[in-house]
């Protein structure tokens, strides 16, 4: 029998990038049955187009590429981005926003720039953002959680909204908005911030049915059930505590500031933690480790900063939430923070 | 007399900022090398003269002058990479075609062969062949930058160039070269 | 300084960053004691064993030796000496494959052992205390001990340290999975290995000894305190278990929280580390008075039936360790010198075991799974996190594919001790060491590459600067020298005779004669002027032009075949040209008397005669300086001279046919186009040469046979001979050529030549490289008759002689060659 020569070390911990991807999807359940919860089973439906959009760009542009189709394909990173993307835009978006949001984050984003490894930004929130500033109207179309509808709508008319635009009692989305008082229901981050423009205070604001008092109906549920998950993914050692720690506790630092500076305007730390895309941002979006820094004094950094854009954006920019944008903006910056806190090697900086 | 003064002002700030600029100018000035001295070390130095040029020196003074920057075949490709990184041209293929890594070769006189003629020591740009008249000659395997001008001027041709022998030493890790047998 | 060795004392430990926990795979082998295996059959012992130079060989082939005897002795820097591990019958000396990651072959003494096992006379110290430092640290040198932790440094070069050591670290963490080497060694032998530390305290006094022991080896640790207990100054310090915990300067970090600065060593922050292997080795050199011929060597893995550690005599194959040990190989099975982290595959099992051997490795594929394929690196940084020198792996890995080595340096590469850490926790497998390794192997080299550029740099100019100086001299010299002006005159004339050359449009033969001229030029100048180098590239250029003139020539000569109207002018003109060289050559031999002789248009053709007759003299020089390298070599007696005279005969003979030639032309006398005329001479010249040279081998063929009396001398000779009178038929045919060519136009057939040239040249070098027999491409009868020359011992003067004949021999192959493609 032939020895083998093999270069050390001979010994591996049998961490692989396919089970990493899939423990981090797997993560993302608790949050994804808080969103069907809410919000209703098209979330699934959104899920499966998705799934289904990624593995076929994908593939095809692997193909195009002469590489093999099954063992990349196969590492789920494509996989992640497109449920991430199916849990970040409104459950009742119709088919081709996530269509088209799934073959930007694959095709442009990840691939263009050399694949798994080589892009510079986060492939779902480049994707996100692209969505959202082209069409702002469906991605803004969330509907209230499903207690406070005017009539609770089945799967199947979920499906005929995704894929026809009305309920086969020709409904829309805006009329599916509706609430039981009449009013189109808006998220809760974008009602406080319609209404703090209108000149209600945040007491007042949050008075209304779609708050529990201390943040939206569901959406605080939701951000429970992502930070399940992220706390699953620490304990894992699938992520580092770095970016998420740093990211909540600059978010809670400069909205507790902000409260304490303006109560009438400001929402709180809680409302903040708890609400819009924090959470998933915070465990699952800035811990991508493709576009993240890598050092853990610039993971500190990245975090904290991504925080701070978030607190400013979501108080004084155009858009109710701002983890995408916050993201994408220090996914730039990455390389010069990675290149400013490099550790200190052993042996060096001492006499 | 408001343009009087925009230009007055303007004339001022232009004096000051050039006053400035001259000032960083001289008393930041980096030190650098000439251009010529820079190429100089890039090149391999082995005097081999294929370039064209009787040395490395002449051709790294050619090149600082605007020639080719893919004349060198010792260097291969990661010299002309060098050069042009440092000339800020494109890199091209060497000139004659030559292997992109050259192997490095010294000279090896097939002593009982050598008839002592001194021909090869006078080619020897670096003067790495010892001998005398009529006595046999050796190569200094350490000092010998496997030119090849010494190859041509032998009369009975027997300086052979012989690759670089690998030692732990220079060994690069190719565990695939490494000939495994059968496990008796 | 108190307060530190206070806190050391109360166990405290400064972790570093980074590490792994790899599963430790250690009970398997902690079962049962150190096993002694039955003798080999035979020991292959390397000569370098270690970090540093060879010993040099004190013993010889088919020598019998005892068990401890030394078969190096210390020479050099940092060598260290090997001795015979059992007593035997050195069976040969030579290279045999080495226990490096290369493999690459060392030589090694080959050990037949014949049972008896015999020790050489040991000289036990009874009182060490007794011993000063220097006689301590020559014992530690002589008996051939390095550090057996892995490294393999020198033990005497620590052990003789100048500076001063505040901390003795012996390293007992054996932080690898599998190994238990040191770790049953302690179990054993803790008074020997405390023995070999109160020895080391002795040479280097340090205010502390720290023990440094993982807290998964309970036995070890309880057995060295007991052991150490006697001494207040040694301390057993249980360190937690994390991988790489045992490299030096993890090591150090750990145990008393300072960091050796890189490019330092630890002895520079006062510190020393030891290996208890090592120390045990001291304990056996001094007290025992026995040389390092064994070692503790774990021998694990699922595919060893009898996991365990053994007492392996250095130099015994690893083939008879596993042999003992019961080995059932898997397919594709590996074998690993050392750890499953950083040990090394073997690419045979031929190897023997060295000082630095602590672990024989046989895993099957369920423990240690053969890698997988290399992923896209997503930057998570586990490596990072896992970097115990804080390095950031996974940008090192980008600029090593990238080949950019200033960033490598830039990010401390050279601070990775290749513990393979961040290889093990990398989610997309990448062979991060190994392209660390490749990365520093390359950075090594260039920096090796630009220091020999420097030097060569140094020396070519340091060697312009003298030819030039000499130069200088020599004109200086001349410019007193009335004759000298001639010389230079003639130098002027055959420039401005270049540059005419060089202007006229006849561009075909340009770049041909101009090198020609180039060549006489430099050789005529040879003796005063340095050749340099854009003499031998232009050369070069000359000869890639002529090869692709050649092809374009070929091209057109087949549709130009009937112009006759050029052939003849060009007869006529190489007729005058013949006439003329032939009139100065008759006018006399000095130069200023030809050019007073000839008419003035002749002056050129005149100065390309004494060219050529230039050249005919060095020609016959070169013959007499073989004849008399051939006349040293054997003692002379007239024969010699005669034969001599009789090739300076034979030369002047075949002048004056040449001259014969030149006379057929002599009657026409028009004016002449100096250019062709000069081509045409530099073609006799050439044809000149070549004949000179074939009739000059030829007697010296003959006159090798003259003198001989050996057989092989003959059998040379008459090879020799065969090829000479083949040389002349060809030559024949070859004048008969030439005579057809005449009227063929010069330039032509110049170019043609000279390609000609270059192509025997080429094809004659190849045959060189290729073996004697396959050399001589024509006879091959011949080729039995110099099979022998080749294999029997010669004297030396035969030696001389018959390689005079090759030379010859190959000369005339050559030629042949040339003849051939002439023809052609």
């Amino acid at each position: 029998m032939k020895l083998t020569m093999a270069s050390s070390p001979h010994n591996h911990s049998h961490k692989s990038l396919s089970r990493l991807m899939m423990t981090v999807i797997a993560a993302c359940i608790p949050g994804l049955i808080a969103q069907v919860f809410f919000f209703g089973s098209a979330v699934l439906i959104q899920l499966v187009l998705a799934l289904i959009t990624v593995s076929a760009c994908e593939a095809a542009v692997l193909q195009l590429r002469k590489r093999k189709v099954w063992p990349t394909l196969s590492d789920g990173s494509a996989w992640l981005t497109g449920v991430l993307l199916a849990l970040s835009i409104p459950p009742l978006a119709p088919w081709w926003i996530i269509v088209i949001g799934c073959m930007f984050a694959i095709v442009i984003v990840k691939q263009l720039y050399g694949g798994l490894g080589f892009n510079l930004f986060n492939p779902a929130m480049a994707a996100y953002v692209l969505l959202l500033v082209s069409f702002p109207v469906q991605m803004t179309s969330w509907l209230p959680v499903s207690d406070l509808l005017a009539s609770p709508i089945s799967f199947s008319q979920q499906l005929s909204v995704i894929f026809n635009g009305f309920t086969s009692a020709g409904f829309s989305v805006d009329q599916l908005r509706v609430a039981i008082d009449g009013t189109t229901m808006a998220t809760p981050l974008d009602t406080v911030k319609t209404d703090v423009a209108h000149h209600l205070t945040v007491a007042e604001s949050m008075s209304k049915p779609l708050f529990n008092g201390w943040f939206g109906l569901g959406w605080g549920w939701v951000n429970l059930g992502f930070l399940v998950g992220g706390l699953y993914l620490l304990k894992a050692n699938i992520i580092n505590w770095h970016i998420p720690v740093s990211f909540l506790a600059s978010l809670a630092v400069c909205s507790g500031i902000g409260y304490i500076a303006a109560p009438g305007t400001e929402p709180g730390v809680v409302f903040h933690l708890f609400s819009g895309a924090t959470m998933l941002g915070a465990f699952f979006i800035a811990t991508d480790p493709v576009s993240a820094s890598t050092t853990n004094r610039g993971r500190l950094i990245y975090g904290a900063l991504i925080g701070l854009l978030v607190y400013l954006i979501r108080t004084f920019g155009g858009y109710p939430d701002a983890v995408a944008f916050s993201v994408l903006l220090l996914n730039m910056a990455v390389p010069l923070i990675d290149y400013y806190t490099k550790p200190r090697t052993y042996g060096h900086g001492v006499k | 007399m408001t343009l009087f003064y925009a230009l007055i002002a303007l004339g001022s700030l232009a004096l000051i900022f050039g006053l400035i600029l001259g000032f960083a100018a001289v008393r930041f000035r980096v030190e650098s090398n000439p251009i010529v001295d820079q190429i100089d070390t890039i090149l391999p130095q082995t005097q081999c003269g294929q370039c064209g040029y009787p040395g490395c020196r002449p051709y790294a003074e050619a090149i600082a002058n605007g020639d080719e920057i893919n004349k060198c075949p010792p260097g291969g490709e990661a010299t002309v990479k060098k050069l042009a990184d440092l000339m800020g041209v494109e890199a091209k293929p060497l000139a004659g075609g030559e292997q992109a890594e050259p192997i490095k070769t010294v000279a090896y006189i097939r002593e009982d062969e050598c008839i002592g003629c001194t021909k090869c020591i006078q080619a020897c740009p670096v003067d790495a062949i010892v001998g005398a008249t009529r006595q046999m000659h050796t190569v200094l395997i350490d000092e010998c930058t496997g030119c090849d001008l010494c190859v041509e001027p032998c009369p009975v041709d027997c300086i052979d160039m012989l690759p670089v022998k690998e030692t732990k030493q220079t060994w690069k890790w190719q565990l695939n070269a490494i000939p495994v047998t059968q496990v008796d | 300084m108190e307060k530190l060795i206070d806190q050391i004392k109360q166990g405290k430990v400064w972790p570093f960053p980074g590490g792994i926990h790899p599963p430790g795979q250690k009970q398997q082998s902690t079962t049962q004691a150190i096993a002694r295996l039955p003798l080999p059959d035979k020991l292959v012992v390397s000569l370098k064993q270690h970090i540093g130079a060879n010993g040099k060989l004190i013993v010889e082939k088919g020598q019998q030796v005892l068990k401890g005897q030394a078969l190096t002795k210390p020479s050099g820097n940092w060598s260290v000496p090997v001795h015979a591990p059992t007593s035997g019958l050195i069976s040969d000396i030579c290279p045999m494959p080495s226990a490096h990651p290369s493999a690459l072959p060392e030589l090694s003494v080959i050990i037949e052992p014949d049972g008896e096992d015999n020790w050489c006379e040991l000289n036990p110290v009874t009182d060490a205390k007794a011993l000063s430092h220097d006689e301590l640290v020559d014992v530690i040198h002589q008996s051939g001990i390095a550090g057996m932790g892995g490294a393999g440094f020198p033990t005497y070069v620590k052990a003789d340290t100048r500076k001063a050591i505040e901390f003795l670290i012996v390293n007992a963490v054996e932080c690898e999975p599998y190994i238990t080497a040191d770790d049953m060694l302690m179990r054993e032998h803790a008074d020997g290995i405390v023995a070999g530390i109160e020895l080391m305290q002795q040479l280097l006094s340090p205010q502390l000894t720290i023990i440094g022991i993982e807290d998964n080896k309970p036995d070890a640790i309880a057995a060295m305190k007991q052991a150490a207990q006697h001494n207040d100054s040694i301390i057993v310090q249980t360190v937690p278990t994390i991988y790489p915990s045992g490299g030096e300067k993890q090591l150090i970090k750990l145990l008393t929280g300072k960091e050796v600065p890189s490019g330092s060593i630890p002895a520079d922050i006062g510190m020393l580390v030891q290996n208890v292997g090592t120390l045990f080795a001291v304990n056996q050199a001094v007290y025992e008075g026995k040389p390092l011929i064994e070692r503790v060597v774990t021998v694990t893995g699922n595919t060893i039936h009898k996991q365990g550690n053994v007492w392996a005599l250095l130099g015994t194959e690893i083939k008879h360790l596993l042999d003992c040990q019961g080995f059932s190989p898997a397919p594709q099975q590996r074998v690993v010198m050392g750890g499953p982290m950083m040990g090394f595959t073997l690419p045979t099992v031929r190897i023997g075991v060295v000082k630095t051997t602590n672990c024989i490795l046989a895993p099957d594929h369920q423990e240690l799974a053969e890698p997988g394929d290399e992923k896209a690196c997503i930057r998570c940084s586990a490596c990072a996190d896992a970097c115990p020198a804080s390095l950031l792996p996974q940008q090192l890995q980008w600029f090593a594919k990238s080949k950019e080595y200033d960033k490598l340096n830039e990010h401390n590469l050279f601070d990775c001790i290749e513990c393979g850490a961040c290889a093990y926790v990398c989610p997309s497998e990448i062979p991060l060491v190994q392209y660390y390794r490749v990365a520093k192997a390359e950075i090594k080299e260039q920096q090796a590459e630009q220091i020999k550029a420097e030097r060569a740099k140094e020396r070519f100019e340091a060697r312009k600067e003298r030819l030039e100086r000499e130069q200088e001299e020599r004109q200086n010299r001349h410019k007193r020298k009335p004759a000298a002006k001639s010389d230079d005159e003639k130098q002027k004339v055959a420039d401005a005779l270049a540059r005419v050359k060089a202007k006229s449009d006849d561009t075909d033969s340009k770049s041909a004669v101009a090198a020609a001229i180039a060549r006489a030029k430099a050789k005529k100048q040879g003796a005063e002027l340095e050749p340099d180098n854009s003499e031998v590239a232009k050369e070069r250029a000359a000869r890639k032009e002529q090869a692709r003139k050649y092809k374009e020539q070929k091209a057109l000569e087949q549709g130009e075949e009937s112009v006759d109207k050029d052939d003849k002018k060009s007869a006529v003109a190489a007729a005058i040209a013949r006439a003329k060289a032939k009139k100065a050559a008759q006018a006399t031999e000095s130069q200023a008397e030809a050019e007073e002789a000839a008419p003035v248009d002749d002056k050129k053709a005149a100065v390309a005669a004494a060219i050529a007759r230039a050249k005919a003299k060095k020609a016959a020089q070169a013959a007499e300086s073989q004849t008399v390298a051939e006349a040293d070599s054997a003692p002379v007696d007239d024969k010699k001279a005669a034969v001599a005279a009789a090739i300076a005969r034979a030369k002047a003979k075949k002048a004056a046919q040449a001259a014969e030639n030149q006379t057929e032309a002599k009657e026409d006398s028009a004016p002449v186009d100096d250019k062709k005329a000069a081509v045409a001479a530099a073609i006799a010249r050439a044809k000149a040469k070549k004949a000179a040279q074939a009739a000059e081998n030829q007697t010296e063929a003959e006159e090798d046979s003259a003198p001989v009396d050996d057989k092989k001398a003959a059998v040379a000779a008459a090879i020799a001979r065969a090829k000479a009178k083949k040389a002349a038929q060809a030559a024949e045919n070859q004048t008969e050529a030439e005579e057809d060519s005449a009227p063929v136009d010069d330039k032509k057939a110049a170019v043609a030549a000279a390609i000609a040239r270059a192509k025997a040249k080429k094809a004659a070098k190849e045959q060189a490289q290729s073996d004697e027999s396959s050399e001589q491409l024509d006879d091959s009868s011949d080729t039995d008759d110099s099979k022998p020359q080749v294999d029997e011992p010669e004297s030396s003067e035969d030696k001389k002689k018959a390689a005079v004949a090759r030379a010859i021999a190959r000369a005339k192959a050559k030629k042949l060659q040339q003849e051939g493609n002439d023809k052609s």
